[in-house]
């Protein structure tokens, strides 16, 4: 068994009922990563997670971990282990007993359940809350107890749906940190389902964006970020101009413009908005909407090649809504797309 | 005072007084001295009350409605919890079907659920009174079953089930563990709601009930047409307090208003 096919999806399809989900996707992970399964909703991430922890039925190919083919493996005998997005805690067990539930079902008694049990609270900084009920904690300790109680199990893959979605911003941060070296103390294969790119690029080693059932893009972060392989990706991590190439011109709005510069041979070129140059260029728009963000000043124009975002450094003068600006999309900063949907 | 701010307590009392009122005069009736069941009563003794206890009747009777109460209302959680679980947790086709067909115990005028079990099931079948009893009180309080125990599953996560599984419990183990400690207080309300409903029932019983085996409220409406004599109501004051005293007591533990 290589290390380097930990887990491996192989030409998995899932369906419910008539309605496929996900259509023969591969996938392989390796031991020890941390995977983000990254996607709007619908895109059959949720699923993936469902079938590699056996809740559901897979209607073809297969789930390989560790060397064994657990396709038909039933959930309880597969360790892994899964952090519900709603915790999904025993609301009539105290924090110690929800832990110890499924160490007691591999027959741990006395002792050794007790060091397990204290250890795996421990480890999540709960320590002092052991006899509270899950009613009685913050969502952010539910979702540590629901940490603990996977991980004292020791699992194989570690699945997290949305961990970070119900919590505030500074709990946020502190539980992507959490999980983080959890995941560097145990070396456990974590996978994780999210719909918010700022959580996938900030928790993953490797990002599996999906898209209707299957895999658009895998990639590092960086790779996600900087180097979108086709227009859904890039939508989906902030470029919000995105066009489509014909010829080396730029498609929009149904007519074909110029654009400066050397444009390379792909199906279509994404810009940030604070990549479109805003003062000077070819290009004229007309001011509809401006809004202060702090550092930076955006604005939203009415052009000919449609709307268009530009973000400028909020030191620069400002302009007022309805003034006719020139910009300018230069070709050697836009990501260039391999494909366009 | 207006004539308007007069009229909504008059109302509150005249509504109060008429569902009260029955209740008031019954137990007044039992503790009479007299010998006919009369209001206002004569005099105050417990001997009507006393009697009650030596009426070799009331006693087979009340063992009868006892045994149907316990056991068919524990018969029909059997069938009831599985049911629930089923109808809440699964798409079943025709889900909504099954919750009607399950409720029409409910709504179905009770002299004709006795009637139709009488006609189409106890005469052709020679089924026994005892067991035509128990199928028909069974019936009567699955509807009930159903219902409070369907609530307390719709008010319970289903992932907890799946958290079990994944911690190595199989699916029933699952069940077991984590969800009837979870709808044990939906469980109990059921029993309480189906016991006093199976004990308060007459129309279906008096169909079914034969020479020697009664229910305690047809035992009683027997007595009353041989004996006219207060100890009915003493027995029915006797009754009226043990289901208030079952009630309270389901409040006051679990919360039984939360489920019913």
């Amino acid at each position: 068994m290589s290390d380097l096919k930990y887990l491996s999806l192989e030409k998995l399809t899932l369906a419910y009922g008539d309605t496929v989900a996900v259509a023969d996707l591969d996938l392989d992970i390796r031991r020890g990563e941390l995977i983000a399964l990254l996607g709007p909703s619908g895109c059959g991430k949720t699923t993936t997670m469902r079938a590699i922890a056996g809740l559901l039925t897979v209607k073809s190919g297969h789930v390989r971990l560790d060397g064994a083919d657990i396709t038909h493996v039933s959930p309880n005998k597969r360790a892994v282990g899964l952090v519900f997005q709603s915790y999904a805690l025993f609301p009539h067990l105290s924090v110690y007993e929800n832990v110890a539930f499924g160490l007691k079902l591999k027959g741990l008694r006395g002792a050794a359940l007790d060091a397990k049990v204290q250890s795996g609270i421990a480890s999540v900084g709960l320590n002092g809350f052991a006899n509270r009920r899950p009613g009685e904690l913050s969502g952010g300790q539910q979702q540590r107890v629901a940490l603990a109680r996977s991980m004292v199990m020791e699992p194989k893959v570690l699945l997290l749906d949305e961990p970070l979605s119900n919590l505030d911003a500074r709990l946020r941060l502190e539980m992507r940190t959490e999980l983080q070296r959890v995941q560097k103390e145990t070396g456990v294969t974590m996978i994780f389902v999210t719909h918010d790119q700022t959580e996938a690029l900030a928790l993953a080693d490797r990002i599996v964006v999906m898209k209707r059932g299957a895999i658009e893009q895998i990639g590092s972060p960086q790779d996600i970020y900087n180097r979108p392989q086709s227009s859904f990706v890039a939508d989906f991590v902030g470029f919000e101009n995105v066009f489509a190439l014909e010829g080396g011109k730029l498609k929009a709005n149904g007519g074909l413009y110029d654009l400066q510069g050397d444009v390379p041979a792909v199906a279509g070129l994404a810009w940030r908005p604070r990549m479109v140059t805003l003062g000077s260029g070819p290009f004229q728009g007309k001011v509809r909407g401006t809004s202060f963000a702090g550092e930076h000043r955006e604005y939203l124009l009415d052009t000919p090649l449609g709307p268009i975002k530009a973000e400028v450094d909020a030191s620069q003068p400002m302009h007022d809504l309805g003034a006719e600006l020139a910009f300018d999309l230069p070709a050697h900063r836009a990501a260039p797309l391999a494909s366009f949907a | 005072m207006t004539a308007r701010n007069f009229f909504i307590p008059v109302t509150l009392f005249l509504v109060i007084a008429f569902l009260i009122g029955p209740f008031l005069i019954i137990v007044a009736a039992s503790f009479s001295a007299g010998e006919t069941l009369a209001f206002p009563p004569q005099g105050f003794s417990l001997r009507w009350i006393a009697k009650v206890f030596t009426v070799e009747s009331f006693r087979a009777s009340f063992a009868m409605s006892l045994f149907l109460a316990i056991g068919g209302t524990a018969v029909a959680l059997m069938l009831g919890i599985p049911a629930s679980y089923a109808l809440s947790r699964y798409k079943l086709p025709g889900a909504e079907v099954i919750r009607t067909v399950v409720s029409a115990p409910i709504i179905v005028p009770g002299i004709i659920v006795g009637l139709a079990l009488l006609r189409y099931i106890v005469v052709p079948f020679g089924v026994g009174i005892t067991p035509a009893l128990f199928l028909a009180h069974t019936a009567l309080v699955l509807p009930y079953a159903v219902r409070v125990v369907s609530a307390s599953l719709d008010n319970l996560r289903s992932d907890i089930e799946e958290a079990a599984v994944l911690l190595g419990s199989s699916r029933l183990g699952a069940f077991f563990r984590v969800v009837m400690p979870n709808i044990r207080g939906g469980i109990l309300s059921a029993f309480i709601l189906g016991f006093v409903t199976s004990f308060n029932q007459v129309p279906v019983s008096l169909f079914l009930s034969g020479p020697g085996v009664r229910t305690l409220p047809v035992d009683m409406i027997a007595y009353m047409e041989i004996v006219f004599d207060p100890s009915v109501a003493a027995l029915s004051s006797l009754l009226a307090f043990l289901s208030i005293g079952i009630v309270f007591a389901a409040e006051r533990f679990l919360g039984f208003s939360r489920y019913v």
